[in-house]
């Protein structure tokens, strides 16, 4: 058996779905590695997941009091030099206050928690993030969130979008929560940083609906295998 | 000295908090056009000089009390 591909999963204060995430990890085949947003240094790892939440309460603005862990730091210096990083719901906003993604999360347009499954349009199949998709390929993931509408202005947006930056979109005609251009996961410009609203975690096993979050959280683990030099 | 900042979102970014709030007071009768909802911090200064501590509170500001994609804010001193 090859050696797993060690990934951590950061905890901040709030974090709830970090151990669904190192869950998913090892189901589709990485080492998942706990770490504290407090610790100043990230363990050997090949990648970093940032987990949904509702770290530090969502004070302030959400993600906006993690953004300035300890560990993010840590995570900043990493991204910049081509660590993969994923940003998931909470982690997504994270991602985005820490600067590391361009745009904004904000409150649902209808101010309601939605928490179902959306379907999803994956824009671009050539992020390390995403390889084991197809471009235009329709996916099934689901959101649970209060705060998720993604926003940019349209200077940003129209840079973001000749960039070819946005990787999944929600379905034209079913956007949970009034996002820009209908965005549901961007990448920033190196595109080693990806954030997501919907929970690729929540969506590995069949057993619990459409399993189609494997698919991202898989091509994760094949992208650090490949950067490691780990056999795929 | 204290700084009272006032964090507002910016003009033409939809609001749905303000809409509620504007939705609700209609409701009850009162003739109201558009209403926002921002944010107000009011933060107890160490020093005492007025122009370092509004250079302090405008730093504040832009690393962390505001997001400047969206919201705009305001600085008031009080002695």
């Amino acid at each position: 058996m090859s050696r797993r591909p060690r990934i951590a999963v950061v905890t901040f204060p709030g974090s709830c779905d970090d151990r669904d995430a190192a869950w998913a990890l090892q189901a589709v085949g990485a080492e998942p590695v706990a770490v504290w947003h407090a610790d100043e240094e990230l363990p050997d790892v090949g990648a970093v997941v940032l987990p949904g939440g509702f770290s530090f309460g969502d004070y302030l603005r959400c993600g906006a009091i993690a953004s300035f862990s300890p560990l993010m730091g840590a995570v900043i210096r990493f991204a910049a030099d081509g660590g993969l990083v994923l940003g998931i719901c909470n982690g997504f906003q994270v991602l985005c206050e820490a600067r590391l993604l361009p745009g904004v999360l904000r409150p649902n347009a209808s101010l309601s928690f939605v928490c179902r499954d959306v379907p999803l349009v994956v824009e671009r199949a050539d992020t390390p993030f995403t390889t084991r998709c197809s471009d235009g390929q329709a996916l099934t993931i689901p959101v649970k969130h209060g705060e998720g509408c993604w926003f940019a202005d349209d200077e940003l947006l129209a840079e973001i979008e000749a960039n070819g930056q946005v990787v999944l979109r929600y379905a034209e005609s079913d956007n949970p929560n009034g996002s820009v251009a209908n965005v549901a996961g961007v990448v920033n410009a190196d595109g080693n940083v990806f954030g997501l609203m919907p929970h690729p975690e929540h969506g590995v096993d069949p057993l619990l609906g459409p399993g189609d979050g494997a698919l991202i959280l898989a091509s994760l683990v094949d992208a650090v295998r490949l950067s490691t030099g780990l056999a795929v | 000295m204290r700084a009272t900042v006032l964090v507002r979102p910016k003009q033409g970014i939809l609001d749905p908090q303000g809409e509620a709030v504007g939705s609700s007071l209609r409701h009850l009768g009162f003739e109201v056009g558009d209403a926002r909802v921002g944010r107000v911090i009011d933060i107890e200064l160490g020093q005492a000089d007025a122009d370092s501590a509004r250079a302090d509170v405008d730093r504040m500001c832009r690393q962390l009390l505001a997001n400047p994609l969206i919201e705009s804010y305001e600085i008031e001193l009080h002695a």
